[in-house]
């Protein structure tokens, strides 16, 4: 569900269906809730049943499903994991997240062909799949000649769903999987941890339950996303939630209305959501005969080689000269990058290199491979340059400085390089993705709070290489953390698909160190892929 | 691939002992022109030495790439500029060790031997060598 006023987009679990209709024993103490350390007595004082696992995963989405799926091939047994989750199935925030930004399932995603959650050796990749089942030789020419001679393949998001659909009862997914609102996670005297649980009304005879383990996992997604202040005050003050909507909240209305009374939108943000919100806008225009004039506002317009201090050519604060090693291409406002970092960091040098930078240094280069950036697709520009041509979009590069209602319509004053311009339209879609601080996440504040973990100098949750998170560890108990959350540390592209993976296979190797799993050496590797291939149970 | 300089140079070296070695094997006893084992075996080992040194200019090429990635394409088309070197320097018999026949070394001998196994191990770089080595691809093509 989704909370109106809240400051954030993402759909959060209704806190009510949570809660107990009358009041039942089991629940939280002062004390226990005080305490950083909690022995077992003061637990069970408390009335909290405790129910022994040796390995618990907390968030339930592709990050939980790519770590689990790692171990299980790795020989662990369902009886000795459990995922803690308010999801259904891995893919639902995600696949949630993706419609609504307008990636229906025969839609592709911006990933890579390689990058599979649910096959974690990456072969046969998506694209190969594709090209050898349906024999299509335009996608395998593709795949051999990209990205110089045709654009990055992508998968289509709901092949990308099917096939984690059959991953997850391959390994028996639903056997490990818990329902309930992760409240928080506290070390145990004497190792391990506790991880606090409120399952669903009804289905515990206590309001908690406390899960004892030795390892923990942390892959709770994006603390939150947030709408620009201006536009959250303007949605509050005038009580309008229809014309200005956020690009990752359900806004099927917006394109309603577009196709029946010609309209004009902004749209704001220079992102891969902003180009999918575009694409939606200028095929209904094809498709539907819609009228839609797009202004599109950028607060950087890049208009050449840039990285993540801009373009090339301006004033780079802090940034110093582009480096010919180092240059991103772009134009018409976009900055040109296939996918959310540049590749190499899933497994080449950016992410050697990162792998031993600390500190300042390391958040340099996050800055310079940074910065909002779109994949160069040739429909993309080709709908683009029509729409200049005939008039129907135009850019405008500022910063609003204040929205106000004009009769049905919104009127933005943007700052602009030439002085206030006055820019009134129908709606606005928000594509800017700005995200939340960690510490917006009750269950990660508290682990700031009492559970020793620290930030990175990004801000992040400040993991480890094998992606423990540093200050954490409990006796012989370690916990992990993998996502979003931990972005900035010594392996960049953690909020990918691709990144999970990479962050699974560090997990699964440290835990194998610790005894908890066998390697996947290259005997083990390649049987087990054969029985990912027969389908089979691994 | 995404490759890193060392990455680069133990994929080359692990490939060419295991596919260049066992294609070679089998190959030599019914290439074109009756080579021996010697000339073919010292030929995949200037491919080997050659190469090493062909990955510092392609790990060059690679910095001008924001991506620092190596597209599949490159994989495959530097057999051309790899090939033309090294069947050069067989022509003005400038690699060591060979005994070169009075008609020199038989070009489609040559240049079956280095595309089968140029091929092979292109293929199971962009995919199969995933399987065994699941480190291989997130750690820049080092197996050690």
């Amino acid at each position: 569900m989704i909370d109106p006023t809240a400051a954030s987009v993402v759909p959060t679990t209704d806190p009510s269906t949570y809660l107990p209709a009358q009041p039942i024993s089991g629940d939280l103490t002062d004390q226990l809730l005080q305490t950083d350390f909690w022995t077992d007595d003061m637990v069970a004082a408390a009335g909290i049943p405790i129910v022994d696992i040796p390995f618990v995963t907390i968030g339930g989405g592709i990050g939980s499903f790519v770590t689990v799926d790692y171990l299980r091939i790795a020989g662990v047994p369902t009886s000795q994991m459990r995922v803690l989750s308010t999801l259904d199935f891995p893919w639902q925030t995600y696949e949630y997240l993706t419609r609504v930004s307008q990636v229906p399932r025969p839609e592709r995603i911006r990933s890579d062909s390689a990058s599979r959650p649910d096959n974690i050796w990456g072969f046969p990749s998506y694209g190969f799949a594709e090209g050898v089942r349906h024999f299509d030789p335009k996608v395998l020419w593709g795949l051999l000649t990209e990205p110089i001679f045709a654009d990055y393949y992508t998968p289509k998001a709901g092949n990308v769903f099917e096939q984690l659909e059959r991953e997850a009862k391959r390994i028996s997914y639903d056997e490990m999987l818990v329902k309930g609102l992760v409240r928080i996670v506290r070390r145990r005297y004497g190792g391990g941890y506790f991880t606090i649980l409120t399952p669903p009304e009804g289905a515990s005879a206590t309001k908690r339950v406390a899960f004892r383990s030795q390892y923990v996992h942390l892959a709770v997604g994006y603390p939150g996303l947030k709408f620009l202040p201006e536009l959250q005050r303007y949605r509050t003050e005038n009580n309008d939630y229809r014309h200005i909507v956020n690009a990752y909240e359900a806004h099927e209305h917006v394109y309603e209305r577009l196709v029946q009374t010609p309209s004009t939108v902004l749209v704001r943000g220079g992102g891969i959501v902003a180009s999918r919100i575009l694409q939606r806008l200028m095929d209904d225009r094809e498709k539907h005969g819609a009228q839609t004039k797009i202004v599109h506002l950028f607060r950087t317009y890049i208009h050449g080689t840039n990285d993540g201090y801009g373009n090339e050519e301006d004033q780079r604060p802090g940034g110093g000269r582009t480096r010919v090693t180092m240059r991103r291409r772009g134009g018409d406002g976009w900055a040109y990058q296939g996918f959310n970092y540049p590749k190499s960091v899933w497994g080449g040098q950016l992410k050697a290199q990162v792998r031993n930078l600390e500190g300042e240094q390391r958040a340099e280069l996050y800055k310079r491979m940074g910065g909002t950036n779109t994949p160069y697709r040739r429909s993309w520009q080709r709908q683009m340059k029509q729409g200049r041509r005939e008039g129907w979009y135009s850019c405008v590069v500022g910063t609003v400085d204040e929205m106000r209602p004009s009769g049905e319509r919104i009127l933005n004053r943007v700052r602009t390089a030439q002085g206030v311009v006055p820019v009134e339209v129908d709606f606005v879609i928000d594509c800017t993705g700005l995200e939340a601080d960690i510490a917006e996440h009750r269950l990660l504040k508290d682990l700031l709070d009492h559970g020793g973990a620290s930030r990175n100098p990004v801000g992040r949750l400040n993991v480890d290489r094998t992606f423990e998170l540093i200050g954490t560890q409990s006796g012989g108990g370690v916990m992990y953390a993998s996502g979003a959350t931990t972005l900035g540390g010594y392996f960049p592209g953690v909020d990918t698909f691709l990144g999970l993976q990479v962050a699974a296979q560090e997990i699964y190797g440290d835990l194998n160190k610790r005894g908890f799993c066998k390697r996947i050496g290259p005997v083990r590797s390649t049987v087990q892929w054969w029985k990912w291939l027969a389908g089979s149970a691994p | 691939m995404l490759p890193t300089l060392n990455g680069r140079i133990q994929t080359r070296i692990f490939m060419l002992v295991v596919f260049g070695g066992v294609i070679t094997l089998v190959l030599t006893p019914v290439l074109p022109g009756d080579p021996d084992y010697r000339t073919t075996y010292l030929i995949l080992a200037a491919v080997l030495v050659l190469g090493v040194l062909w990955e510092l200019v392609y790990h060059a090429i690679q910095q001008l790439r924001w991506e620092k990635d190596w597209p599949t394409l490159f994989g495959l088309v530097t057999a051309l500029n790899e090939g033309a070197l090294l069947w050069l320097l067989l022509d003005l018999e400038l690699v060591p060790g060979i005994d070169y026949p009075y008609d020199g070394v038989p070009f489609w001998a040559f240049f079956i031997d280095f595309s089968v196994i140029w091929l092979v191990v292109w293929v199971w770089t962009n995919g199969p060598m995933r399987v065994p080595f699941i480190r291989w691809r997130f750690f820049g093509g080092r197996i050690i």
